[in-house]
């Protein structure tokens, strides 16, 4: 490959994450500014963080979107593993198409759609049978299940259709029964993309504005919501400040995994020194 | 006998009955059948329901639409349908230019992320081992953290008295603030932006599994590499083109979060007229039918999306 | 079918009519969707026996393994192990291990744990499977790798491992599927002698899916010779490859020079044939009648062709043409010699003597000879 080359595509590359970092750093950099202005540098501050941490609102409007984030987060790899074992396992099926279609579609529908259909679902339940009589926890995870549980399988679904059915095969020649085949092969070896498909539907969860507001009700605000209306106002460092706690905690499991991952394999390799046949 | 393993039998055997009650014919049923009425009860049977919806005539009431269908006294039922709603969809100018401009700011959005993303995954897919996973990772981080909290930063920058203006007064390239934020193009730029990743994640998964041997062979053939990248490169890519098109077109033509914060008021996209809708003028049935509609545009597309999906859904990575 | 007469074997239970089968496989059918992989396939297998399911791909034999394995149904038929009939059950319910392709070792396991999966599912004592999985890795002298998981283990290694994994159990049956194809040529070799080994050690009946004629003739009892679901013919390694019972067991089992002619005249067990093809007589034994007239294909092994720069004096068996191409192996010489009629003969000659120029060689013009009875042949 010619020399010139590379140098124009690393350019850029490097332009291009200049692009997707450049706002996460000035957030960090904005959230130690004691004034509130981007314009002035009053010097170095926490004290945005200070107010943070005892701002009610949003501590408990955080503690409610995590508690939904975990409840949608399990669920969803249940419901996603079933549907991606359905795709990848049990080949041509009456209503396959219609299957595949709708556990694919979730991916790209817009927000509001979503939004807007989740809530009139539930308006005319309640209508019909009396539940849901108030909209908030339970809502808001049913209707992030839905569009989580959508992601989870495209996830599972790779991971299954490259597993080699021949150890589930073995499995079963050496005694053991199909549920126990299940629990002892085939989920620690899906395992890695179970948790994957875990934290990707807790991130979607914790993130979404739009459908948690269409299918909120009084009393039950997410953060999202809450940060929503604070920056509709304009500049608010708090949320600076927020930011950058998220950015913190995010970094330190991404770090912390890859190193897990790379002792693992370091452990891998400095293995006793294979003797020939 | 030990009533710890008397509980434990009888969980064990519990456990084999439903064990071998998934796995079995009857379970194979089962497995497919609780997503399956999950979906239907939770995504279908809702755009149904916004389908009546968007047929209703707004009330002053709890839910504030019009009823469907009436019993009425002579044992008859009395269906109304309301095509109010699409009578003004059609006739009202503003839904009209919302719904194309919301077209054309998605489309081109979606240009622009293939221009920026395609290199990027390019560059990604053939860097060193080592490196690879690095890359990969700094382009997921920006995901993990909050969507909303990112675009917000933009407001810091763009603003009149933000970042940029404040950088290139300091840099004296320009007089006077630039008007940057609330317009056209601070939308297409947080768009591009946020949706960034999704186009560069299956670039770079379809780059990533092609054989590299192929363009060996085409320059073994006399082919210079520029004319190999159109060749073989580009149209083997062709499925991560669109798959990545596709997941930034879609969900940008209804996008609500960046024409709100980022936008102007003549930057006014569906996604945000329908809320206004919903949100302000408490219009159910109108909000209904913005989303009837939306989902009509949106029909080609999703197609185009299922094909992509269904195609990959064959490959086995090697 | 012609058959040697031959002194009865006391170790060859399938010639004692009185003996029970062990494995009875009975009219046994898969059909895959229209595809008949397995054909109406009924076959007895007896106990202590090294058996091989022997065919190119395609020709059944795996899918015929696995039924018997459990991991399909048959469509219709009976499998019976050791009296009962195992049609139905499932495979974790069956006596029967199999060793697999690919090894299919648990990759979240150690060699230790992967071995004692099988017994653990039997519910045995932790100082029982302990014991036997120690007895068991010193078997195949793997002792010092009980702790290693297979990603760390070359691929003779993990065959090992799947090996003892699937003879834990102590299983009435192992079943082994392709076994040794990924190994490399050595390798394979010495393996092949080792299977035998432990199998005459442990005596468990083995059945193995092999496409390697070479090596199902080094390790089997008997074979089995499928094709298109079907098995064309059963028999020891000798008789399969010196009596094969039809034309494709005779060219797929070794080379072989086939020979197209008609039956001119029969004298006891002497049959005269005339080959347009080869441009003279032969003479072949065949201890069945066939009419004046019948087309027949005369099968004879190259190495029972002898060659000779001058001609022999018998009129039959015998013809003359111009060498070729010939490939030195060492221990071999293979000649193609073609004949003025345009036939193509495979000739092998052993090297007997070390010579710096082998005494045959291009474009030399040499005499072919055959015994009478060394061919067989099958009525076109």
């Amino acid at each position: 490959m010619n020399r010139r080359r590379p140098f124009l595509l690393f350019t850029l590359l490097a332009f291009g994450y200049a692009f997707l970092y450049i706002p996460i750093i000035s957030l960090i950099v904005y959230s130690f500014n004691s004034s509130r202005l981007v314009t002035v540098w009053g010097g170095f501050s926490t004290r945005w963080y200070g107010e943070l941490l005892h701002n009610n609102q949003i501590l408990s409007a955080a503690w409610l979107s995590l508690r939904i984030a975990t409840m949608n987060a399990t669920f969803s790899i249940v419901l996603g593993t079933l549907a991606a074992t359905t795709l990848v396992r049990f080949g041509r099926f009456r209503g396959r198409t219609l299957f595949s279609t709708m556990v694919s579609a979730p991916l790209v529908m817009p927000d509001v759609i979503l939004g807007l259909a989740s809530l009139l679902l539930f308006v005319t339940m309640e209508h019909l049978i009396g539940w849901p009589a108030e909209r908030g926890f339970t809502t808001i995870t049913l209707a992030h299940i839905t569009f989580s549980a959508a992601y989870v399988t495209v996830v599972v679904q790779s991971r299954l259709s490259q597993f080699d059915t021949s150890l589930e095969e073995a499995a079963m020649d050496l005694g053991a029964r199909p549920w126990k085949v299940f629990l002892l092969i085939t989920l620690p070896i899906i395992a890695p993309s179970l948790l994957a498909g875990w934290l990707l539907a807790f991130t979607l969860s914790l993130d979404d504005l739009v459908i948690a507001s269409f299918v909120s009700g009084p009393g039950a605000t997410t953060l999202p919501m809450v940060v929503y209306s604070s920056v509709r106002l304009g500049v608010s460092p708090q949320i600076n400040a927020l930011a950058t706690l998220i950015v913190t905690i995010v970094s330190l499991c991404i770090v912390l995994a890859g190193w897990l991952t790379r002792r693992k394999e370091m452990q891998r390799r400095h293995a006793p020194a294979i003797d020939p046949t | 006998m030990n009533p710890w393993s008397a509980i434990n039998g009888s969980l064990h055997s519990a456990g084999k009955w439903l064990g071998d009650l998934l796995t079995g014919h009857q379970g194979r049923r089962l497995v497919i059948a609780l997503p399956y009425l999950w979906l239907l009860v939770f995504f279908i049977l809702p755009f149904v329901i916004v389908l009546k919806i968007s047929l209703a005539e707004v009330l002053l009431a709890r839910p504030p639409y019009s009823p469907l269908w009436q019993f009425l006294e002579d044992s008859t039922v009395q269906i109304q349908l309301h095509l109010e709603n699409y009578r003004r969809l059609w006739e009202d100018p503003l839904y009209t230019i919302a719904y194309l401009k919301s077209l054309r700011i998605a489309g081109i959005s979606a240009l622009l992320c293939l221009l920026l993303g395609y290199p990027m995954a390019y560059a990604i897919a053939r860097s060193r081992d080592s490196l690879r996973n690095l890359l990969l990772m700094l382009i997921i981080l920006p995901f993990w953290t909050s969507f909303l909290i990112r675009v917000y930063a933009w407001i810091g920058i763009l603003k009149s008295n933000g970042l940029l203006n404040n950088l290139l007064l300091y840099l004296r390239v320009i007089d006077h603030p630039l008007n940057l934020l609330h317009t056209d193009f601070a939308v297409y730029l947080g768009i591009v932006y946020s949706y960034l990743p999704f186009m560069v994640l299956p670039l770079y998964a379809t780059l990533s599994r092609m054989d590299l041997t192929l363009l060996e062979a085409a320059a073994d053939l006399g082919c210079r590499p520029w004319k190999a990248f159109l060749k073989v490169t580009l149209p083997l890519s062709l499925p991560g083109i669109m798959a990545g098109c596709m997941l930034v077109f879609i969900p940008a033509v209804g996008e609500f979060v960046i024409p709100d914060l980022l936008g102007g008021p003549d930057s006014l996209m569906i996604g945000k007229v329908l809320w206004t809708e919903f949100f302000s003028n408490r219009d159910w049935p109108a909000a209904s039918a913005v989303a009837v509609v939306m989902l009509l545009l949106l029909v080609v597309p999703l197609t185009l999306f299922q094909r992509a999906q269904q195609k990959s859904e064959g490959e086995t990575p090697r | 079918m012609t058959q040697p007469k031959s002194v009865k074997a006391p170790q060859e239970p399938w010639r004692d009519p009185a003996a029970k089968p062990f494995v009875h496989i009975e009219k046994v059918t898969k059909i895959f969707d229209t595809t008949y992989a397995v054909d109406g396939v009924t076959l007895d297998i007896y106990q202590g026996e090294f058996f091989c399911l022997l065919g190119g791909s395609g020709c059944g034999k795996s899918t015929l393994l696995r039924m018997l394995a459990g991991l399909e149904q048959p469509t219709s038929g009976r499998i019976l192990i050791d009296d009962a009939d195992m049609t139905r059950i499932p495979p974790y319910a069956r006596p029967v291990n199999m060793m697999f392709q690919s090894y299919a070792l648990f990759p979240h396991m150690t060699v230790e744990q992967n071995v004692a999966f099988g017994l653990k599912q039997q519910k045995l004592g932790k100082d029982e499977i302990r014991d036997r999985v120690a007895d068991l890795l010193e078997l195949v002298r793997m002792k010092s790798y009980a702790r290693r998981k297979p990603e760390q283990l070359s691929g003779g290694q993990r065959q090992r491992v799947a090996l003892i994994r699937s003879l834990a159990r102590q299983p009435k049956l192992l079943l082994l599927d392709e076994p040794l194809a990924a190994l490399d040529k050595k390798l394979r070799e010495h393996t092949q002698f080792e299977l035998v080994n432990i199998q005459e050690r442990v005596g468990t009946t083995f059945i193995m899916v092999t496409h390697d004629q070479e090596e199902a003739m080094t390790v089997s009892t008997r074979i089995a010779v499928m094709e298109e679901g079907r098995i064309e013919q059963v028999g020891t390694p000798t008789s399969v490859y010196e009596y094969p019972a039809s034309r494709h067991v005779a060219e797929f089992i070794g080379a072989v020079n086939s020979i197209e002619g008609r039956v001119v005249d029969q004298e006891g067990e002497r049959l005269l044939i005339r080959s347009e093809s080869l441009g003279c007589d032969l003479v072949m034994t065949h201890n069945q009648p066939l009419p004046e007239g019948t087309p027949v294909t005369v099968a004879v092994r190259p190495e029972k062709l002898l060659a000779s720069e001058q001609a022999p004096a018998a009129g039959y068996n015998t013809v003359r043409g111009i060498i070729t191409d010939f490939a030195y192996l060492g221990d071999v010489s293979i000649y193609l010699v073609r004949l003025p009629t345009g036939q193509q003969m495979r000739v092998q000659l052993t090297n007997l003597a070390r010579l710096t120029e082998t005494p045959l060689t291009w474009d030399q013009e040499v005499y072919l000879f055959w015994m009478p009875d060394s061919g067989v042949v099958f009525a076109s």
